[in-house]
């Protein structure tokens, strides 16, 4: 690694997201909430209840995890595709959300409306769920138990690996 | 007639359910420990190398999804199955595996109409072979969809031969590698049918990493389609630094006159598959 990952903890200041720079490692401490298809359907499709934690600067991680082994929090937990995720964007960006973590590229328009909303989109690694299982310190389920895998999880991690994906500048670690 | 217990056959499943998705692939970790000596592959090696750890050391699997479970059953003709249906075996074998605690479910019953989870990730796809010999070979290749996603099919005319095949391939990976968590590796079946250019794409994802084709026109042809694919710079998980593919496997059949039939079947770097043999008694 040329450089050391910067710390990035939650809430997460807007003087702090200015500072990152497409490609640069992060790690992340703090809460985050795990949402993803169902649970992200339930809060902001068609009649949704809008989004069910409050604050300025919070964190969303595209997840939902394999079962805990006993004296885990969680199981296998790696990103799962942030595109899918689009259409449930600006709901996320209406309840505050400046950080968002996945895996893969989002569309031009979706990078653009994170950057306008000065929020970063951080890329965990796809695939390392077991690695990032351990950075996951305790999980609660908040809501929609009945999903599984899927419900929405109030998360606490500590120095949870990603790169920046799309910073504020308009730098983009997936264009080529 | 030798005799196989269907309960061996369940047994068996689920214990290759468990190896597959707890068991990094020997040939992917030989290939991430090479990447993982160059600064300028970034810490995606090092991550990914540290998480098959992870996953022996915690008996967690390696990745959260852990597939749809594809089994392959190449059945000798010699053998009788006894004690009841092989498929209802391959079944109870998955549904064994996915309910002893740290595979997720991940199979909804029906694809359209409410797409409820069967929480025991049945039912698995199954293959199955009548073949001469007494004993049973069972391939068990469960399936994450991030990269199933990120295949295609195309039914290319004749004419557009050699060149029509790499440029379907580069398209479909431009169009969607990213996010299939690169590397890949990449199966690719050529000829036949429709559905049989497709069976071959996903036996081709059972092969031990990087064999090369035992014909010299498709080794060939594996090394220009990984050599292009690598080009496109798409890398490490989409991220640009080191390579998009680790291996392209290419298993080819006899086809039509009018046809050229391809499919891709994009693999993860996870590349899961796990392979055993019960042979037949008595």
């Amino acid at each position: 690694m040329s450089f050391p990952p910067v710390e990035l903890s939650v809430p997460l200041r807007p003087g702090a997201l200015r500072r990152l720079r497409a490609g640069e490692p992060v790690r992340v401490s703090g809460t985050v909430f795990a949402a993803r298809d169902a649970a992200l359907f339930r809060m902001f499709g068609a009649g949704g209840e809008g989004i069910l934690w409050e604050g300025k600067g919070s964190v969303v991680y595209f997840a939902g995890p394999a079962a805990a082994p006993p004296g885990r929090a969680v199981g296998a937990m790696g990103p799962t595709s942030s595109c899918r995720m689009e259409p449930f964007l600006e709901g996320l960006l209406a309840g505050g959300v400046l950080g968002i973590i996945g895996k893969g590229p989002l569309s031009a328009e979706a990078a653009a409306r994170l950057r306008s909303a000065g929020a970063v989109y951080l890329a965990a690694p796809g695939g390392a769920g077991a690695l990032l299982s351990r950075k996951v310190l305790r999980a609660e389920i908040v809501a929609y138990p009945e999903l599984g895998a899927e419900a929405l999880r109030k998360l606490a991690v500590l120095d949870f690996p990603a790169v920046v994906a799309y910073d504020l500048c308009g730098g983009d670690a997936f264009s080529r | 007639m030798k005799k196989i217990s269907v309960r061996a056959v369940a047994d068996a499943v689920a214990e290759l359910c468990l190896r597959a998705n707890l068991e990094a692939d020997a040939g992917v970790l030989k290939k991430l420990k090479t990447l993982a000596a160059c600064p300028d592959n970034g810490e995606t090696p090092e991550l990914l190398l540290a998480n098959a750890a992870a996953a022996r050391g915690d008996r967690v699997p390696i990745c959260q999804d852990t597939g749809m479970v594809v089994v392959f059953l190449d059945l000798g003709q010699d053998v009788a199955l006894v004690g009841g249906d092989l498929e209802e075996a391959v079944q109870a074998g998955v549904r064994a595996a996915y309910r002893d605690g740290v595979l997720r479910a991940s199979v909804v019953s029906d694809p359209l109409e409410g797409r409820v989870n069967t929480s025991d990730n049945t039912p698995a796809v199954i293959h199955t072979r009548i073949v001469p010999g007494s004993g049973l070979r069972l391939t068990v290749a469960p399936k994450g969809f991030g990269s199933e996603n990120a295949s295609a099919l195309a039914m290319l005319t004749p004419a557009r031969g050699r060149e029509g095949v790499v440029e379907f391939v580069l398209r479909t990976i431009r169009e969607k590698g990213a996010a299939a968590c690169p590397p890949l590796v990449l199966g690719i079946g050529i000829g036949g049918t429709l559905e049989k250019a497709a069976l071959l794409a996903k036996q081709a994802l059972t092969l031990p990493l990087g064999r090369p084709h035992p014909k010299p026109f498709y080794r060939l042809l594996e090394n220009e389609i990984l050599a292009k694919v690598n080009a496109l710079g798409i890398g490490m998980q989409g991220l640009g630094k080191g390579p998009t593919a680790l291996a392209v496997h290419i298993l080819e059949y006899p086809t039509h006159i009018a046809g050229l039939p391809v499919a891709l079947n994009t693999c993860c770097h996870v590349y899961r598959h796990a392979s055993a043999v019960i042979e037949g008694k008595g």
